[in-house]
């Protein structure tokens, strides 16, 4: 090593250039999510000039029956796309890692379509399935109406859970296996023993994906959605057609919080992975 | 490891054929109906027939969706040099940090990212509108107020914002596993750092930074929340345009033909990437 120099030749972690600039960047995503977050505590309908401290904002949100009826469905949505992906997801993935078959590869490629397909050609596709093709029938009870969305939902986020359970499965020694078969354990043993144990934080981190990209999801749920279907998205998306109110920065500010804490919760639970799963 | 999948047959069987279903009847069909459609015309408000014709990719040629495309594909490209400029110096940094800086460094990147598209766009509003918080600063200078929404600037500064994270990502795996040692010995070698990253770091992961452009590309491209929200009507992307046909223009075979050349050329660049990556794959062993 060079003794000439200050600091060791790859000692990047202690360059002041690069940390301004990742500090100015970070500014950048940052500033405008925490302006939403500070002034949905600001008492006046004009959003700019601060005037004080109120949870009005929160407290019209509460009595909004439509917005809240919308974050339901949203989250209803949610939660059962990513049951229904992690069923699907694990599958697929299980199948690809214990089987030769013949169609693998093109399964194998026909699995990633969907998470590369443009969002509006998957939702245009979506829409004249469900309305043309054959039709989610109208006019269903709660929550049978938001089949069409689920379904959608379901279809874009399984590939990704199968792929984070299928890099998990990777790294299972298939020499467990043979051990509990050898000491006397039924297939279905091993499966509920040893192998679901071992993939168990793939299947953490695929599930809070499938979560977080129903949750997110407008354009797919735009185009399925029926005239009485409506999810946070699309209602947020609604709201900010006529105007920026202080009502939607309240509502911003709760899933942002929600947002953060899940993330936080899936690095605990799972490590980097649970976070960057995925997204790579 | 994997076992011919006649062994187990129903075991195969019960893994293999619920996904596989669920994504021919929920995906590829869905998907061949509007590539059908692509090729069909409207006959009235709600029949359209298939008569195999290429009047709808005709169409596209047309100046005005031909312009719009072309600024498309441009903007989306933009969108990715900025995020790559952008991204490249973090994620270098995360690199040679410890790993319990790492870890919240990547937190940091990722917090952003798991946030729902639509706070993050309306919170880009909140900035950039004439009462917005950059203009009420400039203000104070006595300058302003710029027009800086409802343009292709708004557009380019959202895309940027919402995929800038989808950049350091790959960005930041591709060169974790960078060979150190050829970084210290160009070093040694008396190489600046701007040197060493654009003569050693950059070629030797050219892989990696390849798939950060790809993921980066190819979401920007059929963006629509962004353009839509951020753009006004001078600021339209595709994805715009593609959603006019379906829902108020009622031109479905011209609106499957435009959503089919964004999968084609999604295709394209997939089908790209492959090539390299396998050509590199090749290179490195010979």
């Amino acid at each position: 090593m060079s003794a000439k120099k200050n600091r060791a030749p790859l000692a990047y972690g202690r360059s002041k250039r690069l940390w301004v600039w990742t500090g100015l960047v970070f500014l950048f995503l940052y500033l405008p999510l925490l302006s939403v977050m500070l002034f949905s505590f600001n008492d006046s309908r004009r959003t700019i000039v601060w005037q004080g401290f109120t949870f009005r904002w929160y407290e019209k949100l509460a009595g909004n029956g439509e917005l809240l009826q919308a974050f339901g469905n949203s989250l209803f949505i949610a939660i059962v796309c990513t049951i229904l992906s992690l069923i699907l997801g694990s599958l697929s993935a299980f199948a690809l890692w214990r089987f030769k078959f013949g169609l693998k590869s093109a399964f194998d490629s026909a699995m990633t379509v969907p998470m590369v397909v443009p969002e509006i050609c998957m939702g245009v596709a979506m829409m004249v399935f469900f309305t043309r093709i054959v039709p989610w029938p109208v006019g269903l009870s709660w929550p049978f109406n938001l089949g069409a969305i689920i379904i959608s939902h379901t279809t874009f986020a399984f590939p990704f859970v199968a792929m984070v359970v299928r890099a998990r499965l990777n790294s299972f020694n298939m020499e467990f296996e043979e051990a509990a078969r050898v000491l006397g354990a039924g297939p279905f043993d091993v499966i509920k023993d040893i192998t679901i144990p071992h993939v168990r934080p793939a299947l953490i981190a695929g599930g809070l994906l499938a979560f977080t990209l129903s949750l997110d999801d407008f354009v797919i749920t735009f185009f399925t959605a029926g005239p009485d279907t409506l999810t946070f998205p699309v209602k947020v998306y609604s709201m900010l057609r006529f105007s920026v109110t202080p009502e939607v920065n309240a509502a911003s500010t709760l899933l942002i919080v929600i947002t953060a804490l899940v993330t936080v919760l899936a690095m605990r639970f799972t490590g980097k992975s649970g976070v960057t799963a995925g997204k790579e | 490891m994997s076992i011919r999948w006649k062994k187990q047959p129903s075991s195969f069987l019960a893994s293999f054929l619920p996904p596989v279903l669920w994504l021919a009847i929920f995906f590829i069909v869905p998907m061949a109906i509007i590539w059908l459609y692509s090729f069909g015309e409207s006959t009235s408000l709600t029949e359209i027939s298939l008569t195999g014709t290429f009047a709808n990719y005709a169409k596209v040629f047309d100046s005005l969706y031909i312009g719009i495309l072309v600024k498309s594909v441009f903007i989306a490209g933009l969108t990715t040099v900025l995020c790559l400029v952008f991204g490249f110096p973090i994620a270098w940094l995360m690199t040679f940090v410890g790993p319990r800086t790492q870890g919240l460094l990547l937190l940091a990147v990722m917090l952003p990212f798991w946030t729902n598209l639509l706070i993050r766009t309306y919170a880009l509003i909140a900035v950039l509108r004439t009462e917005g918080y950059v203009n009420t600063m400039a203000s104070w200078f006595g300058l302003g107020p710029y027009p800086l929404l409802y343009n292709n600037f708004a557009v380019l500064v959202g895309l940027v914002y919402v995929h800038l994270p989808f950049a350091v990502l790959p960005l930041y795996s591709a060169l974790d596993r960078l060979d150190r040692s050829s970084l210290e010995a160009s070093l040694d070698l008396g190489a600046g750092h701007l040197r060493t990253v654009f003569y050693i770091a950059i070629p030797a992961c050219w892989a990696g930074i390849f798939s950060a452009a790809f993921i980066t590309f190819i979401p920007a491209l059929g963006s629509f929340l962004t353009p839509e929200l951020l753009g006004g009507p001078s600021g339209q992307m595709i994805a715009s345009v593609i959603e006019r046909q379906f829902k108020r223009a009622n031109d479905w075979p011209f609106g499957a033909a435009l959503s089919f050349l964004l999968v084609y050329l999604t295709i394209a660049i997939v089908l790209c990437r492959n090539y390299f990556e396998r050509k590199k794959a090749q290179g490195g062993e010979a």
